[in-house]
C-alpha cells in the first residue's frame, strides 16, 4: 500500500497506515487508539506498545498549542528552495504532539510558544498532501 | 599503539565505530582492520551515530570484562567531506523519525534550535549565553594542535554569523569534519605490564530517549537519555558531579553543552545558560569542560569524536596536557550523545 504522496519529500513508501493518506486527502488528520489499552498515538501507528491491543482510527481536532520551533536558513539538499521554513511541535488538545511545518502565513514575529494553532490537511502542487500549524482566525 | 606499548599481534579485536551512512566505504571495519594489520582478529562495526565510539568503549570493556579478550582497539573515525555540506544535512535529517519528521525537512541544527528555545522559554537562557560556549570552545582550540580551528572568536562574532536555524547561528553549530581517534583497552594485568601510568575505567552509563520528538516532551529542555546514563556512571563510579576534575561533554551545539551542564548535575537545572556566562566552565573554575576545543571548534568527526573525548581526558589524567592541564586531575567525565539525543554514553575515567 503506497503512501508516496505524504511529505515534501517521502522517504517511507510502504506503511500499514496507508489510511492516513486518504483521509488527509478527505480533509482529516487522524491519529490511532488501542482498543484495549486506550492509548491515543500521533503520529498513527499499526501497533499499540502494549503489544496487545488492536488499532482504530480516531479523528483529531486539530486545535494545539505549540511547544518549540525554529526558523531554518540552511536546509537539505532537496529542501534548499524552500528556506526560510519554519518547524514546530505542538500539542493537540486531545493530548499527543506533532512535529510540523508552520504556515507561511505566520511570520516570525508573531510565533510565540504557548500560542494556539491548528493543524490542517494541506496539498501541495503535484498532489503531494501535507499537514501545516495555521492560525486559529485564519480558519 | 606505540602509545600503549602494544603491537598489532597482541590485539586480539578491533571494534570500528562510525555512522556508515556517511561512508563511501560499505562495511569499513573490513578496510580498517585490513590497514591497520589487525587481520585475522575479529572486527566489526558500531554505530549510534556521534555516540558511536562512546558505545564502542562499553563493548570493548565488555570483551575485557567477560574475559574473551585481554586487549581490544576502538577505533572511531569519519571521513564526512566526501559528502557536500546541504547532502550531509540530507543524511543528518534523515536521523530523525522518517516517515513523519524528515519529510518536513528536518535538520541537525533544526533538532537542536527547538531544544534551544524550548530552554530559552523555559529558563531564560539567552543567545548572549549560548555565545559564550562557542567562545570558551574555540579559545581552547587554539590551544589544541589537532583542533579543526585555531582562531579564537567573541560573543560579537556568534552574534553576527549566519543565521542557520533560530536561535542556533553558523558558530552555535559543530563543523562537519574528517578525522579518527583510537583507544587501546586492555585488562588489568596486560595495562599494569605495559604502563606505569594506566587510566582505569571506572563507570559506564549508557541509555537512550524515543527517537521521535513528539515521543518526548512535554519539554524540549533536557536530554533523558543523557540524566539515565549519567546516573549508571556515576552509581559505578560511585562518585558524584562535584567529584569529576574535567569533564568532555557533547557540544555539537552550543544549547547542548548548556543543556548537558544540567544533565550531567554540573549545576542546577535551569542554571546551565549562567554557569556558561559566568565562565565556570574554563580551566581553573568551578569544572573545566571540553578545555581541547570540543565538538565546536576541534571538530566533530561523528564516529570518531566520542573516542577522542577519551583521548583528551586520558592526556589529563596522566598529566601530559601541557598549557591546559587541570592540576591534580583524577577523574574525568566523558559524555557522548548520539543523533537527535536518542542514545547518551558516559564513561567516567580514573587515574
Amino acid at each position: 500500500m503506497s503512501f508516496a504522496k505524504f511529505g515534501k519529500v517521502s522517504y517511507v513508501s510502504e506503511t500499514k497506515l496507508q489510511e492516513f493518506e486518504t483521509k488527509l486527502e478527505a480533509g482529516k488528520i487522524m491519529g490511532t487508539k488501542c482498543k484495549k489499552c486506550g492509548r491515543l498515538y500521533f503520529p498513527p501507528r499499526a501497533d499499540c506498545d502494549c503489544m496487545k491491543g488492536e488499532m482504530e482510527w480516531v479523528e483529531l481536532s486539530g486545535n494545539c498549542k505549540l511547544m518549540t520551533f525554529t526558523t531554518l536558513h540552511f536546509a537539505p539538499a532537496s529542501f534548499r528552495y524552500e528556506v526560510p521554513y519554519t518547524l514546530g511541535v505542538a500539542q493537540f488538545e486531545e493530548g499527543p504532539t506533532v512535529l510540523a511545518p508552520l504556515s507561511k502565513e505566520l511570520g516570525e514575529d508573531e510565533i510565540k510558544i504557548g500560542m494556539s494553532l491548528k493543524l490542517v490537511p494541506v496539498e501541495l502542487m503535484g498532489g503531494r498532501m501535507i499537514y501545516e500549524l495555521k492560525k486559529l482566525e485564519s480558519q | 599503539m606505540e602509545d600503549a606499548q602494544v603491537t598489532t599481534n597482541e590485539i586480539q579485536a578491533s571494534i570500528v565505530c562510525s555512522a556508515t551512512h556517511y561512508d563511501k566505504q560499505r562495511t569499513p571495519a573490513g578496510v580498517i582492520a585490513e590497514y591497520l594489520g589487525l587481520n585475522p582478529q575479529p572486527t566489526f562495526n558500531v554505530e549510534a551515530v556521534c555516540a558511536s565510539s562512546g558505545v564502542g568503549l562499553r563493548i570493548g570493556w565488555s570483551f575485557i570484562s567477560s574475559g574473551l579478550h585481554d586487549t581490544v582497539a576502538v577505533v572511531g573515525f569519519q571521513k564526512m567531506t566526501e559528502l557536500s555540506s546541504a547532502e550531509v544535512q540530507e543524511v543528518m535529517g534523515r536521523s530523525g523519525d522518517v516517515m513523519w519528521e524528515s519529510p518536513f525537512g528536518t535538520t541537525m541544527p533544526a533538532y537542536f534550535a527547538l531544544y534551544a528555545k524550548s530552554h530559552m522559554q523555559k529558563y531564560g537562557t539567552t543567545e548572549e549565553q549560548l555565545a559564550k560556549v562557542a567562545v570558551k570552545n574555540h579559545f581552547y582550540a587554539t590551544k589544541n594542535p589537532k583542533a579543526m580551528f585555531q582562531e579564537e572568536i567573541t560573543v560579537e562574532d556568534v552574534l553576527k554569523s549566519r543565521m542557520i536555524a533560530s536561535p542556533l547561528k553558523r558558530y552555535d553549530c559543530c563543523a562537519n569534519s574528517d578525522g579518527a581517534a583510537c583507544i587501546i583497552l586492555a585488562s588489568e594485568d596486560v595495562a599494569r605490564k605495559v604502563t606505569d601510568t594506566p587510566v582505569w575505567v571506572a563507570g559506564l552509563g549508557l541509555a537512550s530517549s524515543p527517537m521521535a520528538l513528539t515521543s518526548r516532551g512535554p519539554s524540549y529542555a533536557s536530554f533523558d537519555c543523557s540524566v539515565n546514563a549519567a546516573k549508571q556512571a556515576y552509581g559505578m563510579a560511585r562518585i558524584k558531579p562535584k567529584d569529576v576534575d574535567i569533564a568532555e561533554v557533547h557540544d555539537c551545539f552550543t544549547i547542548t553543552e548548556i543543556i548537558n551542564y544540567e544533565d550531567l548535575g554540573f549545576c542546577e537545572r535551569g542554571r546551565g545558560g549562567k554557569l556558561a556566562e559566568e565562565g565556570q566552565t574554563y580551566l581553573g573554575s568551578k569544572i573545566p569542560v571540553n578545555i581541547d576545543g570540543g565538538l565546536l571548534a576541534k571538530g566533530h568527526p561523528v564516529g570518531a569524536t566520542g573516542a577522542s573525548q577519551i583521548r583528551t581526558l586520558v592526556k589529563q589524567l596522566r598529566g601530559e596536557a601541557g598549557e591546559t592541564q587541570v592540576n591534580g586531575a583524577e577523574i574525568g567525565l566523558a559524555h557522548n550523545l548520539g543523533g537527535i539525543g536518542m542514545y547518551c554514553a558516559v564513561t567516567i575515567l580514573k587515574t
